[in-house]
């Protein structure tokens, strides 16, 4: 059952009606279907839901309405869901009249003289609102089936896949609407339908035409029959077997509020939260289903000490007991000289906390850096003067913000595919009649579902085409990728952009933990709160929460130098939170790293590459094993507590805390409760924020003059993550890897393709895009070890060459 | 009783070659255009309005207010939409005039549309009668050639372009916000009112929606005055209209008198019921009415009049059914219509036709009990006045009002274990013969 969250309404635009005698202060246009709501009256419907255009199609919600606010009732009872209020309208629900109450009866006994009785093994069963309603507003005994000759239902063959994850099964279904309309007016994946009529009406898809859509495990959560089920949780358990957890996902930085369902300490399912301010009622179909990464075969669960040929052991990991384990690390890292810390950017706030006081008070370093992929310098100097501190609550951009925007800029940045839910309220807010501009290399279909104008850009034309937009105003908003980290001049160009046209600029990472790393100082320029490295009242406002006499004064290295560091044999050791080495800039150069770095401690969920050369390892908590913060891209927090409650599963805070004790230099902390009571007492930093030194744009390709194709590429929302493992069906559900191409490139070498760049080459099924000319795209990580190990680096040129058939 | 007739749209009907530019325009088509090109638009809004005319699709809505309805300060265009699905059970007018007379249909609409300054038409015709919607393009392509239609129409500085549109064959599309559904190129279920299709119709616009017959009806009272039209008729439902007649009588066909005749008259004028036998029940305008008996035959046939008697005028679509018909047959067949036709977009229509078939078709077998009737008519109850739209309401009709007037012969079907009828007699062909049956073997 859903319900909308009252709003704040101004007095003039109240209107008072009468429901079931009492009086009830609504705003104008107010459905009394909600309108009953406020006066706690429960309306049964199954068309309805308050995110969705009224349709009144199901007829369930019938009220008498002897007055319309005219004086003059309905000669019929009326939908509650389609009709608004009007002022002095009085209506009567089921409660106070019999003519509602029964054509309430009357719809549902319709409604389930053909749907099957199969509650007892449907997976709805439970939680259904057919099943819960049949009971509060039906009849007891059904006369279909002693009616005439005995009744005969409508039968279908069941289920049938409407997405390689989706099934429907007919029979079930009451033909609400919900999902095509939320798949219409929602996703704007409108690839599901209404098919035949009558009896015979149902859902349907076109030939060779599936609902291939990012956010279609929503309309298995809005079906409020059990027609709509997923391959991956269908049959697997009952609700009334499930224990409910409230929880943020760990997927992208949108921090979409979800309920995780379990039983017996396995996640059974999960499903969206309703927060009106961050998700709404939707999340992702990544959200949704991958989550059993956490339970793969790979999975560390003990920690491992390496046995090393110079001390007299085989050289390979071997179990360890956690003492032993922090003891290593700690002597391994002390000996090992200058160390760097890459927590990556999975953390908790909690964790990510825990790395940055690591660096400063156990290690003495600033050579921390959470980012796990291309940046730039120019980055680390934006995030520290532009997105630090940043919230809704300090007049940062917000969810809210984008709905109501009046252009909204996107660079570097793919929504669809990299913050689905920001993706969602820029459907709504192109619904309110904003404009969406998108400096892209070409037109994506999420473009296209924004009604959205493209400025066509070569990868590292950014700059320059940020710096000719205009029509921007107060209203507007500038969001950037992290992608844009390696345009020279992009990030300036966007907040010059937004400066000049009084626009607000957003940062949206695509990590779950990128921005509460940086607000927890995991950056070599910034200490936790956002002070400044290069502050010296900053530092000694740090050291003083840390309780050690300083920190270190210089800004450290970042994460690519932190690796030529470590080739260079300038630092020694390593420690290495959730960093898969073909994330990073150069794959080849962070392996090369592991290897030369005399000792390197890894803390990881499964095992990697870094973990195979580490010297011992960790095994950390997935964030179901833990309570923690995610900090979404707008700066809201987002808190979540533990669903499982595992001694073993030790979030990455204890760990670091457990070497910093080996190394007599104690964080302070052991626990999540610890850490946070830490960072309430060092807070946000009140003084002078570091500024951002504007960097030009690199000078304009010669087009012509070089070889190839510049490469652009974005992760898409469906691909090889590790996160995403082990749930096949929804795997299934993911975009089809092709190179996109120009028409002149596609004509000159046809419809398969091989790309081969400095690192390597693939070959793809070739699409027509409307890149500029000399410009290929790929996505990033469907195919191999992804574009940055097996091809080249993104804005580098490749060559492309027909593939014979 | 000849006199009784007024033959206004069906008046050219049996020219040679009647549905040629050529035939009509000698027999004074088009001249209603030219008058009315001379006319202020409001004005012909006003003539339309003080002749009564009654929208001629069967909820009698007057036309003349409808087309006051379009906001003409409303910067989008504005549309004239005929409504030529015409496919309710028994409604045989509009093809037959669209076939002999397309004209004054093609007239109607250049009118119509002048009046609430449209500057595209749409006639949205019945998919299955192919014939007929070539006649109509035909007849839409001579009026274009005559300079009829298209841009500056007889140098007046007003333009019109006509599409004649084939619908795909779903009865739920005469319903009008479906039509326009269906007219946009979407799936044919009705909208969600308001916004009315006034405010915004076809692509969001204003738009009207008129019946073929009224639209049809306008050139004449243009050339005729308000006045004339308004002489016609009774009281609160003015002029002339096309009545129907089918089934058990000696004549069938399209009688075109004023409103207010009774069904006595019209009997008459067919040449009374089938030979040697008497009417048993009828319609007064299509399967959605309420049916009536032989003790309704001096009832008005207008609108007040078949309000009095709980039914409706509909689209005067008179099926005329004798003694040898089995009442709880005719409805089953009905009933069947509605099941197929429901566009299952709402609850009551599309699950209360699928019982009401099985109920019904198991008390025509005989089976079931006495209890089935008043299930049968809360299953109405049910279902008219809390479907989407009136198709479901119309599905009702036949069922409450054949159990009203012969809720014995029902039980009779319980008792008799089966049909007492014998369904031969009720057709109008010969019933098979035993040669007939061995021609086949």
């Amino acid at each position: 059952m859903t319900t909308t969250p009252e709003k704040a309404a101004q007095e003039t635009d109240l209107v008072t009606v009468t429901i079931d005698g009492v009086q009830v202060s609504v705003p104008k246009d107010t459905l009394v279907i909600r309108a009953a709501e406020q006066v706690g009256v429960q309306i049964p419907r199954f068309c309805d839901h308050p995110l969705l255009a009224p349709v009144g199609a199901c007829r369930q919600c019938l009220v008498d309405v002897p007055d319309a606010g005219n004086g003059r009732g309905f000669p019929k009872p009326q939908a509650s869901c389609t009709l608004p209020v009007a002022d002095g309208m009085v209506v009567s629900t089921q409660l106070t009249s019999e003519v509602a109450d029964k054509a309430q009866q009357g719809v549902m006994e319709f409604l389930l003289i053909n749907h099957p009785l199969d509650c007892p093994v449907c997976d709805k069963g439970g939680e259904c609102p057919l099943q819960n309603q049949a009971m509060s507003n039906g009849r007891g005994e059904s006369r279909f089936t002693d009616s005439g000759a005995g009744g005969i239902k409508r039968t279908f063959p069941k289920p049938i896949n409407l997405s390689p994850q989706i099934l429907l099964d007919r029979e079930r279904c009451i033909v609400c609407q919900r999902c095509t309309r939320f798949a219409a007016e929602i996703a704007g994946d409108p690839f599901i339908e209404l098919v035949e009529r009558g009896a015979q009406q149902q859902i349907g898809i076109a030939e060779n035409a599936p609902f291939l859509s990012y956010f279609g495990g929503n309309v298995i959560q809005i079906c409020p029959v059990g027609a709509l089920t997923s391959e991956s949780y269908r049959f697997r358990s009952r609700p009334f077997d499930l224990v409910s957890t409230p929880s943020v996902a760990e997927h992208d930085a949108c921090g979409s509020a979800i309920r995780v369902d379990h039983r017996r300490g396995k996640v059974m399912r999960r499903l969206a939260g309703n927060d009106p301010e961050v998700n709404e009622e939707w999340i992702t179909d990544k959200d949704r289903f991958a989550f059993t990464y956490a339970t793969a075969p790979d999975r560390i669960t003990y920690p491992q000490v390496r046995d090393r040929v110079e001390d007299g052991g085989d050289g390979a990991l071997r179990p360890a007991s956690w003492p032993e384990a922090f003891a290593v690390a700690a002597r391994g890292l002390a000996a090992a000289g200058a160390i760097g810390v890459l927590p990556g950017g999975r953390v908790t706030a909690e964790d990510a906390f825990a790395y940055s006081s690591f660096a400063r008070v156990a290690l003495g370093t600033n050579d921390v850096d959470f980012r796990a992929r291309p940046l730039s310098a120019e980055e680390t100097s934006f995030l520290a003067a532009r997105v630090v501190l940043g919230a809704p609550q300090v007049g940062g951009v917000s969810y809210a913000d984008l709905e109501a925007a009046s252009t909204v800029v996107l660079a570097g940045l793919e929504p669809e595919d990299e913050a689905g839910m920001v993706f969602l309220r820029l459907r709504k807010a192109v619904k309110a009649g904003a404009r969406v501009v998108a400096v892209a290399p070409f037109s994506t279909r999420g473009l296209r579902k924004l009604g959205g104008e493209l400025v066509a850009t070569a990868p590292g034309g950014e700059a320059t085409a940020l710096d000719a937009l205009t029509g921007l105003d107060e209203r507007s908003v500038v969001l950037v990728g992290e992608r844009l980290a390696t345009s020279p001049g992009a990030l300036s160009a966007a907040a010059r952009l937004a400066d000049g046209a009084g626009a607000r600029l957003a940062w949206v990472p695509r990590r779950a933990g990128d921005r509460g790393a940086i607000e927890a100082g995991c950056l070599p320029n910034l200490l936790p709160g956002g002070r400044p490295v290069a502050d010296a009242s900053a530092r000694v406002d740090a050291a003083a929460t840390w309780g050690v006499d300083g920190v270190p004064e210089t800004p450290g290295r970042d994460a690519d130098a932190i690796v030529a560091a470590a080739v260079a044999g300038e630092l020694g050791g390593l420690v290495v939170g959730g960093v898969d080495p073909d994330d990073t800039a150069d794959p080849a150069a962070f392996r090369a790293a592991l290897d030369a770095a005399s000792f390197v401690v890894a803390l990881e969920l499964r095992e990697t590459d870094v973990t195979r050369a580490a010297d011992v390892v960790f095994p950390v908590a997935p964030v179901s094993d833990k309570a923690g913060t995610f900090v979404t891209w707008e700066g809201r927090v987002r808190p979540f507590e533990a669903v499982f409650s595992n001694p073993a599963s030790l979030p990455d805070l204890r760990i670091l805390a457990g070497i910093a004790e080996e190394l007599g230099r104690p964080l302070g902390f052991r626990t999540v409760q610890e850490v946070r009571a830490r960072m309430a007492e060092m807070g946000p930093w009140d003084g002078a924020r570091a500024t951002h030194e504007p960097v030009a744009a690199a000078p304009a390709a010669p087009a012509a003059a070089s070889e190839g194709l510049l490469l652009a590429t974005w992760k898409q929302l469906v691909d090889n993550g590790s996160m995403q493992d082990g749930d096949d069906f929804y795997r299934s559900t993911g975009r089809t890897p092709v190179v996109r191409v120009t028409r002149t490139v596609y004509d000159a070498v046809g419809p398969v393709v091989t790309l081969t760049g400095d690192r390597g080459s693939v070959s793809l099924p070739a699409e027509i895009a409307d890149l500029p000319e000399g410009v290929a795209w790929v996505p990033a990580n469907s195919f191999g070890n992804g574009v940055l190990a097996d091809l080249a680096s993104p804005g580098s040129r490749v060559t492309v060459k027909g593939v014979e058939a | 009783m000849a006199d009784t007739l007024t033959p206004v749209l069906t008046d050219d009907w049996d020219a040679e070659q009647s549905w040629k530019l050529a035939t009509y325009e000698s027999r004074g088509g088009y001249q209603a255009l030219t008058k009315a090109l001379g006319m202020a638009q409001d004005d012909i809004i006003t003539a339309v309005k003080d002749s009564g005319l009654r929208g001629r699709g069967g909820a009698g809505f007057p036309t003349g207010m409808k087309w006051s309805f379009i906001p003409q300060d409303n910067p989008k265009p504005k549309y004239l939409v005929v409504n030529a699905d015409e496919s309710e059970p028994g409604t045989c007018k509009d093809i037959p005039l669209m076939m002999a007379s397309p004209h004054t249909l093609v007239e109607g609409v250049i009118i119509s549309s002048y009046a609430i300054r449209a500057n595209h038409a749409f006639i949205y015709i019945r998919g299955e009668v192919a014939h007929v919607i070539r006649r109509v393009q035909a007849a839409v392509a001579e009026a274009y050639a005559a300079g009829h239609l298209g841009k500056d129409i007889h140098g007046s500085g007003y333009d019109l372009d006509v599409v004649v549109h084939a619908g795909a064959g779903a009865y739920i599309c005469g319903e009008e916000t479906a039509l326009l559904e269906g007219l946009e190129g979407r799936r044919g279920q009705p909208r969600l009112r308001p916004p009315f299709p006034a405010v915004a119709g076809l692509y969001a616009s204003p738009t009207v929606i008129n019946n073929v017959e009224s639209i049809a009806s306008v050139p004449s009272i243009v050339k005729n005055g308000a006045a004339w039209f308004a002489g016609m008729g009774t009281e609160k439902s003015k002029g002339f209209g096309i009545f129907s007649l089918s089934g058990h009588v000696t004549r069938p066909g399209q009688y075109e008198a004023p409103l207010g005749i009774t069904l006595r008259e019209l009997i008459e004028l067919a040449g009374g019921i089938r030979e040697g036998h008497s009417l048993k029940f009828w319609t007064p305008g299509g399967s959605s009415t309420p049916l009536l008996t032989d003790a309704h035959l001096d009832e008005p046939l207008d609108f007040e009049g078949m309000a009095g008697v709980g039914t409706m005028l509909g689209t005067r679509a008179i099926q005329l059914f004798d003694e040898t018909t089995c009442v709880v047959r005719a409805v089953l067949r009905w009933t069947e219509f509605y099941k197929h036709e429901s566009c299952g977009k709402c609850t009551p229509c599309r699950e209360g036709t699928w019982w009401l078939v099985q109920t019904l078709a198991a008390l025509e077998k005989g089976q079931g009990s006495e209890s089935d009737l008043d299930l049968l008519l809360d299953q109405c109850d049910n279902i008219l006045g809390r479907s989407f739209c009136a198709l479901g309401d119309g599905a009702t009709s036949p069922i409450t009002s054949s159990i009203k007037f012969f809720r014995d012969e029902y039980l009779a079907h319980l008792t008799h274990g089966g049909c007492p009828f014998d369904p031969a007699a009720s057709t109008l062909f010969p019933s098979l013969s035993s040669t007939a049956v061995g021609a086949q073997a």
